[in-house]
């Protein structure tokens, strides 16, 4: 076995995402322009990878954070909660059906990622009750109430925006660029991560982690990027 | 010649009275993100935001912002003393578990039993989109719908079932409008204040269901 310390880190942006392949399902972090790993994203523009599902709770702003993969076309289909009415090349295709979406209620949505992390195949939840996105679903009542199955939602890929990282991968998270990114952390098969700072083990204290090592297979070091 | 209603600002003021002091709420887009306006200077509310802020201050002032340190519109904000910051999950935890004292959000139409609609207008144009909105709708402790009494063609917005693709099921406990205060009661709905210069008899006009109207009703104190 390799060194522990040290084997999940990558050179550069564009090599931590360098075997990510056409068709695979990639979870991003972020929130209100907050915690996107927006190096991480426009690396995998740059490579060019094509027919992507991309889990997030919205499709970015124009070409900011997640729109660039959307203007470059290289989306087919969106879980998200809130496409947002500014994402544009998103919207666009939409309207001409070359993506398709499966709107989840927010909580909902961490709650699938939160299930696949921790094993958990299926729940009932009450939300979206009586509504068109439960039509059709299956339904049972609990404690009085009308619940939906909601099943658990994984991703080959889940790319991370962190504040620190210690070489081993423990996370620690900036303010609310915190969001969704400990949840996707722990729900896809290999987690990417970018954090501003990559700092030695030990350096953090283990009463602060966020995200523990374990949850974390590769980590990059990059400046926080706004797009 | 119709009566003056309230603005909306009006409306945020009246709703910002339902607050007490040292309550946590959340609030949604619309006339509840004007209601942080009114409150009185010495009360402390502990505002939600759900990308997982629970303390949020006023708006950062020119220079002070922190691109980090966002609301869920991505609008710059402050802290308060005794703020803390959780993740996504966590942050529906506080809506849907119920843990939130208040959750205010606008509204499309609010039904007779509480079933709230207004997260999309059959036939808008895009993908729409659901946010936070069902699960604060499922699980609110407490659901205040802020919005006007009437469409802009004066149709009732509080009606008997909702026309428009539901949010929730019986989940709304109040309603504020520019007319009235209405209280979704398991008898019906309770009009417990009218607007300054308005009837019970004039909300009633414009109301589809019967309003249950205990003796005379109070204007509301703005």
């Amino acid at each position: 076995m390799k060194d522990p310390v040290k084997r999940k880190i990558y050179p550069t942006v564009d090599e931590v995402i360098a075997d990510v392949p056409d068709g695979a399902t990639i979870m991003f972090g972020g929130f209100g322009g907050a915690g996107f790993p927006n190096n991480l994203i426009q690396a995998l523009a740059r490579k060019g990878t094509k027919n992507l599902t991309a889990i997030s709770n919205n499709c970015g702003t124009g070409d900011g954070e997640l729109g660039l993969l959307f203007k470059n076309k290289q989306v087919k289909h969106v879980i998200a909660s809130f496409p947002g009415p500014r994402s544009n090349y998103f919207q666009d295709q939409f309207a001409a059906k070359e993506v398709t979406v499966e709107l989840v209620a927010q909580g909902i949505l961490c709650e699938r990622m939160r299930a696949r992390g921790a094993g958990i195949c299926a729940f009932y939840s009450p939300v979206g009750a009586g509504t068109e996105i439960a039509a059709g679903r299956e339904e049972r009542v609990f404690q009085g109430k009308r619940c939906v199955l909601e099943t658990a939602l994984g991703a080959d890929f889940a790319f991370i925006k962190a504040f620190k990282a210690d070489e081993i991968g423990n996370l620690i998270y900036r303010k609310a660029a915190r969001n969704f990114n400990p949840i996707m952390a722990t729900a896809a098969h290999v987690t990417i991560v970018e954090a501003d700072e990559v700092v030695p083990v030990g350096s953090l204290d283990p009463e602060i982690i966020i995200t523990p090592s374990v949850f974390v297979d590769r980590i990059v070091q990059a400046k926080t990027l706004r797009t | 010649m119709s009566k003056p209603r309230l603005t909306r600002e009006q409306i945020a003021q009246r709703a910002a009275r339902e607050l007490p002091d040292g309550a946590s709420v959340n609030l949604g887009w619309g006339i509840p993100n004007l209601v942080s306006n009114y409150l009185p200077k010495e009360q402390i509310v502990y505002f939600h935001s759900e990308n997982g802020i629970l303390g949020m201050g006023p708006r950062a002032a020119g220079g002070e912002e922190d691109l980090d340190l966002v609301d869920a519109m991505k609008v710059p904000v402050t802290l308060l003393p005794g703020a803390a910051f959780f993740n996504q999950a966590d942050a529906h935890v506080m809506t849907r578990g119920g843990h939130l004292d208040f959750c205010l959000m606008g509204g499309l139409q609010v039904s007779q039993k509480g079933d709230l609609a207004n997260w999309k207008v059959p036939g808008a144009k895009g993908s729409g989109g659901i946010g936070g909105a069902m699960d604060i709708a499922a699980g609110a402790k407490h659901l205040i719908i802020c919005m006007e009494h009437t469409t802009k063609d004066d149709e009732p917005k509080i009606v008997k079932r909702c026309s428009y693709p539901l949010t929730g099921l019986e989940c709304v406990k109040t309603v504020v409008t520019d007319m009235a205060v209405i209280d979704v009661e398991a008898g019906g709905l309770v009009l417990r204040e009218v607007a300054p210069g308005l009837t019970a008899e004039d909300v009633q006009a414009v109301t589809e269901p019967k309003l249950i109207i205990l003796g005379s009703v109070p204007e509301m104190k703005l």
